[in-house]
């Protein structure tokens, strides 16, 4: 089935190219919001961005897979991304990260099987001062223990990703 | 003193305005674009990415005869881990890094300026994009700004998971679409650098810092801090300390007053054993170096360091120093891009070996094998990466052996798994 990007992306699309002298500096921008928008980068994904910007495949497909943020399958409803780097090492990640797993019934890079959760360790987010730290899509969840830990997983298998 | 950069309640235009913003803006372009990179060279403000090359003397490299248009670059892709500042600045005062970059961009002649921001950065890119929009309203941003004709457009542009994307090169190579991975150097960015054009790159906190030195005057901020280290730092604490956090420093504070009263010392029972005093990459020093060593370029380097991001990073005694390298190692192997072979193999091997330490396989004589891996690497890719991982290998080892060692004989410290391993308990180990 062949892939197409929907008029309204093509119109953002252009906009974001515009920013640019020239349009392929877009591509990760525009790859970013191709995850935006399905919640990975499919190859026809990749295919119909190297036609809109008259790149060749293998470009788009180096470059997406260079960049750890760019999944390439479907993730759960919300992607828990426990930091394990350094700051966030001492000060317990491992320990969440193993909580985690036993929660949820999962092992790093899997999803459950009611699609809600995908598990990840990361490196550094650069938030090491409220180490340790998570990220759930795009949002930053700081100074965790297992309690707020426990809290913040009971709100999101209600559908509420709590803001700051 | 008072702070230079982080302030309260500048978030928003009309404060950072009402308190006297955007007027540094308005006095540089009544100036020659010479005149404010002479005042920026008189500063002696150093990059505050890690390199800490003088800003000035970077700016005064744009050929001044070159035809076509020029770049001014932001680096916000903060990744050395460890480090938090430049988050922390756009969200307490971006508008002083906008002001910095409209001023910088007139010094060189440039047209547009990219912030290039990690890509975890969403929200600080939400905030940074608004800021930029309000600036524009106000013509600060934009086509003939305050009527001088100059016109300067600022993009955000998020990056995507990527550490090396920090380094110079690297960054330009992302910002035009592709892989990250470093170039050759010559030519240099401020010749042939994004698109082809003659480029300056300067990081966050570099950038936050030009408007109040136009303010002020450059002889006014270089006689803050200590001889050639000119002005006030952020230095982003974390590890367990009572109050981690940024904190604005003048150059030359000594090591142990940041940690001891900004921070208010390290937890209850716990007891200094390490620091890294820049950044994952930099050289650990040990309780007794940081004890005896100010924060500034010079006394860093003379004590083996260096002073680098900034990013202060306290160890106590309870955590195991051969887990922490191979946290490091694992995510340096991560993060090599893969392009120079001493890089992409000597990091893997680095992570194996110390694999290997930890789970008590290791031979004592594979503490060599970590030395002249690590060595083999220095100084011998197109890009410091490796440099950055054979740094912390050298001085982990070099001043924590008899954990190593204790490694190799097979005696488990039980600290490995950071704190929740710490409750369960394990036998202790000293380091010596």
């Amino acid at each position: 089935m062949a892939f197409i990007l929907s008029e309204e992306f093509k119109a953002r699309a252009a906009k974001i190219c515009a920013r640019y002298p020239r349009a392929d500096a877009a591509l990760i921008p525009l790859l970013l919001e191709l995850q935006k928008e399905a919640g990975y980068v499919a190859e026809e994904g990749m295919d119909a961005l190297a036609q809109l910007l008259e790149l060749p495949y293998s470009r788009v497909k180096a470059v997406t897979t260079f960049y750890t943020m760019f999944k390439r399958e479907p993730a759960g409803k919300y992607h828990l991304q426990v930091c394990r780097n350094i700051s966030c090492h001492m000060a317990g990640a491992a320990g969440l990260l193993d909580g985690l797993k036993k929660k949820l019934a999962i092992e790093e890079g899997e999803t459950t099987k009611d699609g809600i959760f995908t598990l990840s360790s990361v490196e550094c987010l650069g938030a090491c001062g409220s180490a340790p730290v998570m990220q759930v899509n795009e949002h930053y969840f700081e100074n965790l223990n297992e309690e707020k830990l426990d809290a913040l997983l009971e709100e999101l298998k209600h559908g509420r990703l709590p803001r700051h | 003193m008072e702070n230079i950069l982080l302030k309260d309640n500048v978030a928003d235009l009309e404060a950072y305005f009402a308190s006297g913003g955007y007027r540094p803006l308005k006095k540089a372009l009544s100036l020659k674009p010479a005149e404010i990179i002479d005042e920026v060279k008189k500063s002696n403000l150093r990059g505050r990415g890690g390199a800490g090359f003088p800003a000035g003397l970077k700016w005064s490299f744009i050929p001044k005869d070159a035809p076509g248009p020029r770049y001014l670059v932001c680096n916000a892709d903060e990744g050395e881990p460890g480090t938090y500042k430049d988050r922390e600045l756009i969200i307490k005062n971006p508008h002083a890094l906008l002001e910095g970059m409209a001023i910088a961009g007139f010094a060189i002649g440039a047209g547009h300026g990219y912030i290039y921001i990690r890509g975890e950065f969403a929200a600080e890119t939400e905030l940074l994009d608004k800021a930029i929009a309000a600036a524009r309203a106000k013509g600060f941003i934009g086509k003939n700004i305050l009527g001088s004709g100059f016109d300067f457009e600022i993009f955000t542009h998020r990056g995507a998971g990527a550490y090396i994307c920090g380094e110079e090169t690297a960054l330009l190579e992302s910002l035009e679409g592709h892989k990250g991975q470093p170039r050759l150097k010559p030519p240099f960015p401020a010749v042939k650098g994004l698109f082809g054009c003659p480029t300056v790159m300067n990081n966050v906190e570099t950038l936050a810092a030009i408007p109040a030195i136009i303010d002020k005057g450059g002889e006014w901020y270089a006689s803050i801090g200590i001889g050639k280290s000119a002005g006030t730092k952020l230095f982003c604490v974390s590890g367990p300390v009572n109050k981690p956090g940024v904190y604005e420093l003048p150059l030359g504070t000594p090591l142990m007053e940041l940690i001891e009263k900004n921070c208010g010392g390290l937890k209850p029972g716990k007891k200094l054993k390490a620091v890294i005093p820049g950044g994952s990459s930099t050289p650990v020093l040990t309780a007794s170096e940081a004890g005896a060593v100010n924060l500034d370029y010079e006394s860093l380097a003379a004590a083996g360091s260096m002073l680098g991001s900034g990013a202060v990073i306290v160890i106590d005694d309870s955590q195991c120093m051969v887990k922490l390298l191979q946290v490091l190692a694992r995510f340096y192997h991560h993060e090599s891009c893969g392009q120079c072979t001493p890089c992409r193999e000597g990091c893997g091997w680095i992570e194996k070996i110390l694999n290997r330490f930890e789970a008590g396989a290791a031979d004592e004589k594979e503490i060599d094998t970590l030395y002249s891996v690590a060595d083999g690497m220095m100084g011998r890719t197109i890009c410091p990466l490796a440099d950055a991982m054979a740094m912390p290998v050298i001085s982990f080892v070099k001043k924590f052996r008899a954990e190593f060692e204790a490694h190799a004989r097979g005696e488990t410290c039980g600290k490995g798994r950071g704190l929740e391993d710490q409750r369960t308990g394990g036998s202790a180990l000293r380091s010596v």
